[in-house]
């Protein structure tokens, strides 16, 4: 498998045809002055539509809540997330430009990439499954569907979907949790829950998300403080 | 002679040369400013202070006054230079850990000599080199404002430097060498309004820290004035703002100058890292009368060129380079650059006869393919357009194909750049 994804990779890159990427990545726009020109500066990594790339890291963008990615966007520009191609891309981009640009790609509902096949034993695979679906009550984690959704298409306003995502993002992400790296608006849930997972439940819930059929309503749920079982700063 | 008599004379010659180095650090140490007759204007206007806080955005003290994300004029952020991180002091009005117990007295002399309120000697991170052009009456001004915002209690962190930079007598040797004290004298055979722009660009603009070279020991000299250098530990290179082959403004209308220091685009070239941060945190507050009086500044600077433009034995390129640059030109660039590299004006900067492109230094044209960028959102350009990463797509010979292939393609009178090159720049974090 990886053999192959390298040699397809190698043909993406190969310098004999025009295509240095896949289509998706490759600028692309009709009228200069629209949010579609504007956002070309995201497309190489996150893919025109916002669906992804095939590079093996960035996040599908696409569908998440137009609250999630303000935040995001304006955590980047603030230096409170680190990453050092976001932070200096949006350094110098105003809030309402933010908002804007958020609000374009909540709205985006491009076709999700095929599902990753399943790489992961029986065992890995029941504790992905049981993690995402209902939790681990011991430990003290609540299910992610509680929060991300019955499809784990995320829930307004400040709530990421999960499908879609590379299991290296998603492991990346809950890992940087884990050290304190990565932060939410306080009360950060999330850091609550990171910290109650092991590496072997990071890994396992990646895995079984990536193997996931894409959700008929891509769309995130309606707000639903009632159903949370933990106070959010993101939901407020 | 007796072995007694050497040693007795290697001592007082040791003596000697201590007592002349104590006297020469004594009278090369600065005065102190003689005191104004009048108090400490406590009681400025809000008229004042409105004036302080636009001449404070001139002069951009936010940029460095303030962490990332932290409280405005607080300090704290890191300032990497070659000698180590300096911390930038806080300089709100609080009593003890900032300016709150300075008078107008102790921030001019800070201003215009970079001699503390206590004496010590400030490194010229600080750009006091620019400052000290500044007026009095301005420098009132923004002593008014800064004693006017949110004081906050942080306290400063002490320097890293390495030894010997962590000594701060030293500075005396380079205050010697590179720091000419004296406040702006307005050129009388030249009009108001360029006096005006020369005013803001050599003072409170501080244009010169990064638009003049900086050499070893951190000083830049007068004769090189504005002829432009890379920015130390920020991997970005200032054009020269006197050389018609890089940023040099001879051949540009007033409008487009105006245009790229207020807006952050124009139709000849669009602002990208440090510089988008100059605009986006002060350039784009100054009025149109004082961007109009620096473009105006700025494009009548004496045009000088440090170097020829290349021979055509330079600027020859490998057919088979200029083949896989077109490629990669074709399919990633074409469609906001254009087949003619004449781009989409404000939106997407032409490239063809864009001097920040063929510059000798080809530093910032492979940042922006590897990093990409955004032009500053500003007040009379709010939603930018960018331009996306492309490091993770094209490999180190493909970034040198396709910069080298912009560099020379359309008449552009650039040189060829190598692999190595870009591979040097794909090392660093963009910033």
């Amino acid at each position: 498998m990886r053999r192959l994804l390298l040699f397809s990779l190698m043909i993406l890159l190969g310098t004999s045809g025009r295509a240095f990427a896949d289509p998706e990545a490759i600028p692309a726009f009709k009228e200069v002055d629209s949010m579609d020109a504007r956002v070309q500066g995201c497309v190489t990594c996150h893919g025109q539509n916002g669906q992804g790339t095939n590079n093996g890291y960035y996040p599908r963008i696409a569908g998440k809540p137009e609250g999630y990615l303000y935040n995001q966007l304006a955590a980047f520009r603030d230096g409170t997330r680190k990453y050092a191609p976001m932070n200096y891309l949006v350094a110098y981009l105003p809030d309402p430009y933010l908002h804007e640009v958020a609000q374009y790609f909540a709205k985006q509902r491009p076709p999700f990439a095929a599902k990753e096949a399943l790489r992961a034993d029986a065992a890995a695979t029941a504790r992905g499954e049981a993690l995402v679906a209902r939790g681990d009550a011991a430990k003290g984690v609540p299910a992610c569907s509680a929060c991300h959704g019955n499809g784990l298409t995320g829930m307004e306003p400040g709530i990421p979907g999960l499908v879609g995502l590379h299991p290296n993002y998603v492991v990346a992400q809950l890992t940087r949790w884990r050290v304190g790296d990565r932060h939410a608006l306080e009360p950060d849930c999330m850091k609550r829950i990171a910290t109650r997972l092991s590496d072997a439940d990071v890994a396992a819930v990646a895995t079984w998300l990536a193997a996931q059929d894409a959700p008929a309503d891509p769309s995130p749920e309606r707000s639903n403080l009632v159903r949370m079982p933990l106070a959010c700063g993101s939901q407020r | 002679m007796s072995r007694t008599s050497l040693a007795l004379r290697i001592v007082v010659g040791f003596v000697l040369l201590a007592v002349l180095a104590i006297a020469a650090l004594y009278l090369l140490r600065p005065r102190m400013l003689p005191r104004t007759a009048g108090p400490s204007p406590v009681n400025a206007t809000t008229q004042t202070i409105n004036l302080g806080e636009y001449l404070a955005r001139a002069g951009d003290c936010v940029a460095c006054h303030t962490e990332i994300n932290g409280k405005p004029f607080a300090g704290g952020r890191a300032m990497a230079t070659p000698f180590g991180n300096l911390f930038v002091p806080n300089i709100t009005p609080d009593d003890e850990t900032g300016i709150g117990k300075w008078t107008a007295d102790d921030f001019y002399r800070m201003m215009h000599t970079g001699v503390s309120r206590d004496g010590t000697l400030l490194y010229p991170a600080m750009p006091f080199a620019s400052y000290t052009q500044v007026t009095r009456t301005d420098s009132d001004a923004i002593y008014a404002y800064l004693m006017a915002v949110p004081p906050v209690k942080q306290v400063n962190r002490p320097h890293a430097l390495q030894f010997p930079f962590s000594n701060r007598e030293l500075l005396l040797g380079w205050r010697t060498l590179y720091f000419r004290e004296g406040e702006f004298a307005a050129d009388p055979t030249q009009a108001a309004e360029w006096n005006r722009g020369a005013y803001l660009v050599r003072g409170l603009g501080h244009c010169a820290m990064c638009h003049t070279a900086i050499n070893a020991l951190g000083g830049s000299s007068e004769s090189k004035a504005f002829e432009g250098g890379m920015i130390p530990n920020q991997n970005w290179y200032a054009p020269s703002l006197t050389s018609n082959h890089e940023a040099g403004l001879g051949n540009w209308e007033i409008n487009d100058i105006v245009d790229l220091l207020q807006v952050g685009a124009s139709h000849r070239g669009t602002v990208y890292g440090p510089m988008a941060e100059v605009v986006y945190n002060s350039l784009q507050y100054l009025s149109d009368d004082d961007v109009k009086a620096m473009a105006v500044y700025l494009k009548g600077l004496p045009q000088r060129d440090s170097e020829p433009p290349p021979t055509s034995q330079a600027r020859l390129v490998d057919p088979r380079v200029m083949e896989l640059g077109r490629a990669v030109y074709s399919a990633q660039c074409v469609v906001c650059h254009g087949d003619e590299g004449k781009g989409h004006p404000p939106a997407y900067p032409p490239l063809a006869g864009n001097q920040s492109i063929t510059m000798s230094s080809p530093v910032n044209s492979i940042r922006m393919v590897l990093n990409g960028g955004y032009a500053p959102g500003t007040m009379k350009n709010p939603r930018p357009h960018g331009m996306p990463p492309f490091s993770h797509i094209l490999n180190d010979d493909q970034v040198a194909a396709v910069v080298t292939y912009i560099r020379v393609a359309w008449d552009n009178s650039g040189t060829p750049v190598g692999p190595a090159q870009a591979n040097d720049l794909r090392k660093i974090l963009p910033e």
